[in-house]
């Protein structure tokens, strides 16, 4: 049973009291660090920007407007809730948990600690009962996530078409379109993860990254990371892949009817799945909570969390500072990067990965396995930018299609 | 405990089902669809087989389902229809006649092969047994791209065929002289 609902190993055998509260505490402790989290985030990325923009950011509220964001959630709270005329009701009212639901679950099956050295495979001791620091791992981890981001698309969509209006619709039509687009390459990189980790479980796709050349960035070779950064990006709706809220063009894209916390709650959404995101992304490629070195003297359960949280930061600074670098791009050029770079670049990389590999498992000669696959990359490659230029060139001779 | 997991996901699957038929709006109808879909997927939890449970969220709740709403929206079509006008009149009794006979030729199969069912019911437990979470997907694999493979590949063949198919088909290519 323990395998269907993927418990931690605390629920295998009877269920007492202890365990039951351990569980229930990981409960709590994850949803209060992942709403305490967002709203750290949200003060960071505005303070970052601030500084970046050379202005000073929020000052006001608390020591350095660390509690911007509280007096903002609470002025959310008490404003007015208003309800478009022509909207449908019930699905208005679904659709800002459905974007918020499936970013909070997201959580649940990160690895957020646990000591993985010395082959412990991320098991730590509280008070004499074995766990993870990690609320779930079920046998197909990796996938729950595949799937939440898939959900995740109905709540932008939904809210954009519920509201009947042109400007919100044409957001979330940009925005599903978009989403979709680039879940493809999310998962044709993530394809490539697995095929080293040889595991779908998000805690044995760190277990086996044990050492810096481990990795996954390392040892997958960049290309799948860089792919996956992108599509990541892009997936979250942040720019520079930011067109479904488009300021200056859409008036605030999918969310311009909405107001009070149901607003509150797509904005919620979006930074949480910015930190989540960097969670994933941390664990699929630079190995979870796994240090570089051993810290001394903080034992090995607490170090895990340290490393996580250092390398998660590190991430979240980096999705700042593209906000606050790089420019919006086109739509025609975001489709043209997902469809004709993005998922060529990680599928001929997913099918080298796999040469590799088996080339490796059967023992092949590695020269000769390198110079085949680069042969057949670069073929495939010049057969695809033929296929582009073509394409390009009827599309300038028939003139543009819309 | 598996029977209360049965009760309450057939219950999502039959409202859904319901739904998508009821609903006159076809937004509603396809979030219907959805339930229904996610009512599938607990079944196939409570089966032990996740790796069938994830993709059917991921690929039919998270493509095609996206892909009807966005057609939908696209279209324009999004207003609520009149159920009770039948452009088409043979249509309902026809559907009524084969709507039974499925649920006959469902109930004759159940009921002639119940031991057989019964006898091998472990399909995808093998995981569960062995302990090992990662055996039911090694399994699926080994069907699919070792005993099934020509079957496989050709399916992907297809599919491939219908794309390149759809695209020449909606292609309309502007000669210079007539306007199309």
């Amino acid at each position: 049973m323990h395998a269907v609902l993927g418990l931690d190993p605390l629920a295998i055998g009877d269920l007492i009291w202890a365990p039951l509260l351990i569980i229930l505490l990981k409960v709590i402790v994850i949803f209060a660090l992942g709403l305490l989290v967002t709203m750290f985030m949200v003060w960071f990325e505005r303070k970052a920007i601030a500084g970046m923009g050379n202005r000073i950011g929020p000052n006001k509220a608390g020591p350095w407007g660390l509690l911007q964001t509280l007096a903002d959630g609470i002025k959310l709270f008490f404003k007015e809730d208003l309800l478009p005329d022509r909207a449908d009701r019930f699905v208005f009212k679904l659709a800002p948990y459905l974007a918020f639901v499936p970013a909070f679950l997201v959580w649940s099956v990160i690895p957020l600690g646990g000591d993985f050295s010395g082959g412990k495979d991320g098991l730590v001791e509280w008070f004499g009962h074995t766990t993870r620091v990690q609320l779930a791992d079920p046998p197909v981890g990796i996938l729950l996530f595949m799937a939440l981001s898939a959900v995740a698309v109905y709540g932008i969509m939904l809210a954009g078409w519920s509201s009947g209006s042109k400007y919100p619709l044409l957001g979330s039509v940009r925005a599903s379109a978009q989403m979709v687009s680039y879940e493809a390459a999310l998962g044709l990189s993530i394809a490539t993860v697995l095929l080293l980790s040889g595991t779908l479980s998000t805690s044995g796709i760190v277990g086996n990254q044990d050492g810096i050349t481990n990795w996954h960035v390392v040892s997958t070779g960049v290309v799948p990371f860089i792919i996956f950064m992108l599509a990541a990006t892009a997936e979250m709706n942040r720019p520079p892949f930011d067109l479904v809220e488009a300021e200056q063009e859409l008036v605030g894209g999918f969310n311009t009817e909405y107001s009070s916390i149901r607003f509150g709650l797509f904005f919620l959404a979006e930074f949480m799945n910015t930190v989540t995101m960097s969670g994933i992304i941390v664990t699929l490629f630079f190995g979870g909570p796994r240090g570089l070195f051993d810290i001394p003297v903080i034992p090995g359960a607490i170090e895990g969390t340290i490393w996580f949280i250092a390398k998660v930061l590190v991430f979240l600074y980096v999705y700042v500072w593209m906000r606050a670098t790089l420019p919006r791009m086109r739509y025609d050029q975001l489709m043209d990067l997902g469809w004709k770079i993005l998922i060529p670049a990680s599928l001929g990389w997913f099918m080298l990965m796999a040469v590799l590999q088996l080339g490796r498992d059967e023992g092949w000669n590695r020269g000769v396995v390198g110079v085949i696959s680069g042969v057949v990359i670069a073929v495939c490659a010049a057969l695809m930018s033929a296929a582009v230029r073509t394409s390009r060139a009827n599309r300038d001779r028939e003139g543009a299609m819309f | 405990m598996e029977l209360v997991v049965f009760v309450l996901s057939a219950a999502m699957i039959l409202v859904g089902a319901v739904g998508v038929i009821v609903r006159s709006n076809p937004v509603h109808a396809a979030l219907s669809l959805i339930l229904t879909l996610f009512g599938v997927a607990v079944m196939f939890v409570a089966q032990n087989a996740h790796f069938l449970a994830a993709v059917q969220v991921i690929v039919y709740a998270g493509a095609i389902v996206v892909l009807f709403l966005f057609v939908i929206m696209l279209l324009g079509v999004d207003r609520s229809e009149d159920l009770s006008t039948e452009p088409f009149k043979v249509q309902r009794p026809l559907a009524a006649i084969v709507g039974l006979g499925l649920v006959g030729l469902v109930v004759a199969a159940v009921v002639s092969s119940r031991d057989a069912i019964t006898a091998r019911g472990d399909g995808l437990n093998v995981a569960d047994a062995i302990g090992d979470g990662d055996t039911n997907i090694k399994q699926l694999a080994r069907s699919v791209f070792g005993d099934y493979v020509v079957a496989f590949e050709v399916t992907s063949v297809l599919l491939v065929v219908a794309v390149v198919g759809t695209v020449l088909l909606t292609r309309r290519v502007k000669s210079s002289g007539k306007d199309s």
